[in-house]
């Protein structure tokens, strides 16, 4: 693939939820292996915009690129969402299935893998987010932040070269918050290229290469995280950061 | 009135019913101490097997039915959405009965006329009024089974690959039978019911047969209290069966 090619490329996007618009003429492009972290108040669009890139929201006007592959039908969205991983913050982990059958289901399903394959896989990337022991369990067997740890190892079981975080933290107790975060960083450090969602500071600190600030459905500033924590220049940014950063 | 009491009402109209005296009760026709009456309660309950047999097709047709009209009636585009709601609404809407006489007499003239020649008897006549009716009730069971599924689940299904029909397989409809099963299970107790409907266009059923039997013995009260108890007898062992679902579904939902 030549250095030019991008992860994701969004051009121009717009989003309109009736006559709300949550999503006003968003630019973005994302390099492989790229870590974007993007922050902003409640109802800012930020779930909205990476719901955007696997399809979960359709959008109304623009283009969205993936890897070279343009969304455009049912077909395109089903390549995309092939090369992308979605951790969302409730977990979504499927409840009547043990963590193992979670993993499996869909490299057997949908990629045909045989079972041994699968499973041996999944095994594989239990021990990367270091949960192996639990793999016979339910997922309510298992506490918040391991739920969280076998949402990510089911979508790296498929292999996805972009993945997306929606507040991965936001629903755990304090106290499980770092195990799942020092999963993802290590994600980070091997090169997964990603747009997380996340208030946590001292993550995107760790991880980001850049930091993305959105307000009323607008990407309003966009900077490394030195400069974007140090200096920002938006006002709106910086009250926003003032508040995060006191506790 | 209580249980107590209206059992020992029974016994005492039943026994009073016994001296067969004229103009007074007359449970001597379906006695099983005489070879007439025993005659008359073998006519009578060998239509337990026609109900029985009606009911379970009408409602197994009426079980996949339901479940081709509910899914388009839960997509996104509007028009896979509408027909199924217009079905749903314009089936509930019509009484049994005239369902009943139209597809039993007017159907097989309406096939007729568009080239394709099938008599309907009474049997399958019966069986897809009732499936059609029960349909549009078995539709929306499915409806709020599937929607007290978390969005979240079918999105978590998205992206790990699964297609509309391996996700409602694989991550929906494992979770939601748990909801669907015992209002399913209940809907069987109204097929049940309605099958006595059968009996007007000649299906030899439970009814059918009472109705035959009132003709040759005029004995109205007797030979309807035994097809009440009949029925009654039947609808409590569904009832029984649905009470162990509801439960054994529920204790697997606290696991
Ligand atoms: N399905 C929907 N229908 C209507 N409005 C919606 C829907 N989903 C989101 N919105 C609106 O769109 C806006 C952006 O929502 P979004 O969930 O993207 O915000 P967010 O930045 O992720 O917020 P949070 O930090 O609370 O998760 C909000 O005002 C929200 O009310
Ligand atoms: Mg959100």
């Amino acid at each position: 693939m030549s250095n030019k090619s991008k992860a994701i490329e969004i051009h121009a996007l717009n989003k309109w939820y009736g006559s709300y618009q949550a999503l006003k003429d968003i630019n973005l492009t994302v390099d492989h292996g790229e870590r974007i972290v993007v922050c902003g108040p409640s109802g800012s669009g930020k779930s909205t915009l990476i719901r955007c890139v696997n399809s979960l929201e359709v959008h109304d006007s623009g283009q969205i690129i993936v890897d070279e592959i343009e969304m455009k039908d049912d077909e395109s969205i089903h390549e995309i969402r092939s090369e992308v991983g979605m951790v969302f913050q409730q977990f979504n982990l499927f409840p009547h299935l043990t963590i193992l059958q979670n993993l499996t289901l869909g490299p057997i399903k949908a990629r045909g893998m045989s079972k041994v394959d699968a499973e041996e896989r999944a095994m594989r990337y239990l021990e990367r987010v270091r949960i192996p022991d639990q793999a016979h369990k339910k997922p309510s067997e298992l506490s918040g932040g391991q739920q969280q740890r076998v949402a990510i190892a089911r979508s790296l079981c498929m292999e996805p070269k972009i993945m997306l975080f929606d507040e991965p933290t936001s629903a755990l107790d304090p106290e499980m918050i770092s195990e799942v975060l020092d999963v993802i960083v290590d994600l980070a450090e091997d090169g997964m290229t990603m747009i997380c969602v996340t208030h946590e500071m001292g993550f995107a600190r760790r991880a980001a290469d850049r930091m993305i600030f959105m307000d009323h459905g607008e990407i309003i500033e966009t900077g490394k995280p030195e400069e974007f924590f140090e200096a920002p220049k938006s006002e709106r940014c910086r009250k926003f950061l003032s508040q995060i950063l006191q506790h | 009135m209580t249980l107590k009491t209206s059992i020992a009402l029974a016994c005492i109209l039943f026994v009073a019913g016994c001296s067969a005296a004229p103009g007074a009760w007359g449970w001597y026709v379906i006695d099983p101490r005489t070879t007439s009456g025993y005659n008359n309660i073998r006519f009578l309950l060998n239509g337990f097997g026609a109900t029985i047999l009606l009911s379970l097709i009408a409602a197994s047709l009426s079980m996949v039915i339901g479940l081709l009209v509910a899914l388009p009636g839960m997509s996104s585009n509007r028009w896979l959405r509408y027909p199924s709601r217009i079905y749903i609404e314009f089936i509930r809407a019509i009484p049994l009965l005239p369902m009943l006489f139209w597809v039993f007499y007017g159907l097989p003239v309406v096939l007729k006329s568009i080239g394709i020649s099938v008599s309907i008897d009474a049997f399958w006549g019966a069986i897809i009024t009732l499936a059609i009716s029960d349909s549009a009730f078995t539709a929306e069971i499915y409806r709020a089974g599937i929607q007290s599924i978390n969005k979240g689940q079918t999105e978590a299904a998205k992206t790990v690959g699964l297609n509309y029909a391996q996700t409602m397989r694989y991550v929906v409809m494992p979770q939601a039978i748990k909801r669907i099963l015992p209002p399913l299970a209940n809907q069987f107790i109204y097929i049940v019911k309605m099958s006595a409907f059968a009996s007007v266009i000649g299906m030899q059923e439970l009814t059918r047969r009472a109705n035959e039997l009132v003709v040759t013995e005029y004995r109205p009260l007797e030979i309807y209290s035994l097809l009440i108890l009949e029925y009654l007898v039947l609808v409590l062992i569904i009832s029984f069966f649905v009470r162990w679902l509801e439960r054994k579904m529920g204790s697997d939902e606290s696991k």
